[in-house]
């Protein structure tokens, strides 16, 4: 992952849910710049922003208590006068609201009044608040990256019907896979996938695996969510939160990216500190093959050693024609 | 693209109610198979999944039902104990092998176990692992048996088989066999990202002396060849991009895609000490390579040892160090607008171990010094120790608005310790013999690290 430039790149187009977080924000956001609300002032009015739909009413705790029905889609469209700002602060501003940081509405207030009241910040990168903002973009996107990187997808034989809008609950589903052969065994298995990333990114990510994997079905399960993708239907599905115990075990063909691991290493060049440091320790739940690590860590310099000092191997002269190969 | 989105009911059990009956893929056979293979290709270091054209198995962009795609750079899904990422599943379709090439673990003269894939295990093993979202795609080598045409016919089937039968858009690595027909190049070009033929060694010598069967000029034939065909095919998808379109009526405006042939370039690796080859011949190859072929990366691989290594081997590896020096250098030819013969130094020929070759030239031209942050070209930005292109960008970026002093450096996470030396800034300047110092200590700490480590490093 490398982008060029200070901010984000879009080379990652967000998606529509996303950017329903960031409407959120720029809409409150609006309104307290057109009331001409200082940060201080506003700074109680963010919370925690999760985007399970009851916390939102939480973000418009300012509405009048009679309003009590109002969800953010139905409030008054108020025309909100409308601020210029650079278009970096709302490539940042989309990527900052998915960070777990509490007071991220907060600080992107911040800067936003300051940009809206001093003119010299727009091109001034180098100010504090641009910085900080700029540091949690990246490690959002840094997040986003990994997620791509590590999710590891296991394979499981569906037997009940249950993907498809409207689907029953596991027991209807039990039910019916008696009567119908299921459409769902014949089009493969379904591969599902337990992860736990560190910002809100499931939603940032999840065009890029409904890309890459549109002719399969797969799930990603997080404990803010699961993703479920159907490729006949080509339909990306939101999902309640997960817990580990809902993903599958290890199957056994998981044996050979295993075996693959540990072949593919060099013990001549054992390097533990620069492999912790692009694969750090706390993905290693989530990933067979970290435990994999320690033991071929400690092997390492036997096999080195065993390497190093087996004579030189020369076959008898006669026989170093070339031979023609027989297959195995 | 995506319909609208629909959540649904969790229920008392878990999300997917799912009745799991577990899949296997693979036999015991693959499995050693597989251990021997993987083994077999490890000292093969050209392995990033970058360059080629992007596209994906979306049915918006052509899919059929397949899987794979490819963004521009690739993703390391994993990293093994030695630092390295796993981004392709790098493997040979056989380790049996025709030529004796003394510094391979593969030669003819040497017991090592063999085994041979078909063409159908290595496009299961492929499909398998980028269904776990494991790999980024394949790289596929082979040792050379029955003929290099025959060999190369055989990559070629197994790139072909991924693309036409499974739709496979992820990336594909092939590596070419020199002396194979330009025909099968062409194919191969055709199903590939990337290509590459091994240059093997810096000199001719070398090569002659330690893989007498391999001949430098048909490896540079084969080069020459795969640039060729690669620049046929930019210039053709140019050509066709700046055509208009015509439109039929009633059908929706659709431009014709030329055949590509290796949209990730070409590539290449030596071998750094096996023979006898200075630093200095090192970089002049690789930077006439770059010229002469256009290619993408030269990959430095520092000769390890090998099991049942030959005695014509030298007793003793080169230190790590020098491939990491090597890599160095390489980058400042690319990207830093340094010339092969600005780094090499004239005595020995051999880079210094004991500091970067980027503060190496700052120290041996203290005339180029202090550079003045706030005034200085891009180019002269570039040569400050310390300073990364991406810093120098963001310099470049932040002095527009208002002039850039010491505090800001710091905020900018540079090294402030290796930089100020070298640098002019309004509440900053540098002490006469601050950069030479800086020097100085640099050597002595690496020569503090390296003695007890000495022993250990390969």
């Amino acid at each position: 992952m490398s982008d060029s430039t200070d901010f984000p790149s879009s080379r990652h187009r967000q998606p529509r849910q996303t950017h329903e977080a960031f409407e959120r924000f720029r809409r409150q956001a609006r309104e307290l710049l057109a009331a001409a609300t200082p940060p201080e002032a506003a700074d109680g009015l963010w919370l925690g922003g999760s985007t399970h739909e009851h916390r939102q009413a939480d973000l418009f705790a300012t509405a009048p208590a009679s309003d009590a029905s109002s969800t953010p889609a139905s409030l008054p469209a108020r025309t909100a006068p409308r601020f210029q700002v650079p278009r970096r602060f709302i490539q940042l501003a989309r990527l900052c609201v998915l960070h777990r940081d509490a007071d991220r509405f907060a600080r992107l207030y911040r800067l936003l009044w300051r940009l809206v009241h001093e003119p010299d910040l727009r091109q001034d990168f180098l100010d504090p608040d641009w910085q900080h903002l700029r540091q949690m973009a990246r490690a959002v996107q840094r997040d986003a990256y990994k997620m791509r990187a590590f999710v590891r997808f296991r394979p499981v034989q569906v037997l009940a019907n249950d993907i498809g809008p409207g689907a029953g609950t596991g027991a209807e589903a039990g039910a019916e896979a008696g009567n119908e052969p299921s459409a769902a065994s014949t089009t493969g298995p379904l591969h599902v996938a337990w992860f736990e990333p560190e910002h809100d990114v499931l939603t940032l990510v999840a065009p890029w695996f409904a890309r890459r994997f549109a002719g399969i079905r797969w799930a990603i399960l997080t404990p803010r969510g699961s993703l479920r993708w159907d490729p006949h239907t080509e339909v990306l599905e939101h999902g309640p939160p997960a817990r580990r115990e809902d993903a599958p075990a290890a199957d056994a063909g998981e044996a050979l990216w295993l075996t693959y691991y540990r072949h593919t290493f060099n013990p001549a060049r054992l390097n533990l500190s620069l492999m912790q440091r692009h694969m750090p320790g706390r993905y290693w739940a989530n990933l067979p093959e970290a435990a994999e690590i320690h033991r071929l860590a400690a092997e390492a310099p036997e096999r080195l050693h065993r390497m190093t000092s087996t004579p030189a191997f020369k076959r008898p002269e006669s026989s170093t024609k070339p031979v023609k190969t027989k297959s195995t | 693209m995506l319909q609208a989105r629909k959540t649904w009911r969790a229920s008392s059990a878990s999300p997917l109610g799912i009745h799991a009956v577990i899949l296997y893929i693979g036999t015991v056979d693959t499995q050693q198979k597989l251990a021997i293979l993987a083994d077999a290709a490890k000292y093969d270091a050209s392995c990033a999944a970058s360059g080629g054209t992007r596209r994906n198995s979306s049915r918006a962009a052509g899919g059929k039902g397949g899987i794979g795609s490819h963004e521009g750079s690739g993703i390391c899904h994993s990293f093994t104990p030695d630092g390295r990422c796993i981004s392709l599943l790098k493997i040979l379709l056989t380790n049996f092998c025709l030529y004796d090439c003394l510094y391979c673990i593969n030669r003819r003269s040497s017991d090592v176990r063999r085994a041979r894939f078909s063409v159908e295990e290595v496009v299961s093993l492929t499909l398998d692992f980028y269904r776990r979202n494991c790999i980024d795609g394949l790289f596929l080598s082979s040792g050379v048996i029955q003929s290099p045409d025959y060999t190369m016919g055989q990559l070629v089937r197994v790139a072909r088989t991924l693309r036409e039968k499974h739709d496979f858009r992820g990336y594909i690595h092939l590596k070419t066999i020199p002396d194979a027909s330009p025909e099968l190049l062409t194919q191969a070009g055709r199903w590939a990202d990337r290509l590459s033929v091994n240059i093997e060694l810096p000199t001719q010598t070398g090569l002659a002396a330690l893989a007498p069967e391999k001949n430098a000029d048909s490896i540079r034939h084969s080069m020459g060849q795969l640039r060729q065909s690669i620049d046929e095919a930019r210039a053709e998808r140019r050509a066709v991009r700046a055509q208009p379109i015509r439109i039929l009526p009633g059908a929706r405006a659709r431009r014709a895609r030329p055949p590509s042939f290796a949209a990730g370039g070409q590539s290449t690796q030596m071998i750094v000490g096996a023979d006898g080859a200075s630093d200095a011949q090192i970089l002049h190859t690789s930077a006439r390579l770059y010229a002469d072929y256009r290619l993408k990366r030269v990959y430095y691989s520092a000769f390890s040892p090998i099991p049942q290594a030959a005695a014509a081997l030298p007793a003793q590896s080169p230190p790590l160090l020098r491939e990491h020096r090597l890599y160095q250098a390489d980058w400042l030819m690319r990207f830093y607008g340094f010339e092969a013969h600005e780094i090499t130094p004239t005595d020995g020929g051999m880079l210094a171990l004991q500091v970067d070759p980027k503060l190496a030239w700052a120290l041996a031209h203290p005339e180029q010094f202090p550079v003045d942050l706030n005034r200085a070209p891009r180019e002269l930005l570039l040569r400050v120790p310390g300073l990364g292109v991406r810093t120098v960008q963001r310099l470049l970026a932040a002095r527009r608005a208002r002039a850039i002093r010491a505090d800001d450096l710091r905020t900018l996470r540079v090294p402030t310790r290796r930089v100020l030396p070298f640098v002019l800034l309004p509440d900053h300047r540098p002490a006469p013999e601050a950069a030479r110092q800086l020097g100085l200590d640099a050597i002595r700490q690496a020569d503090a690290l390296r003695t007890p480590v000495q022993a250990s490093l390969f």
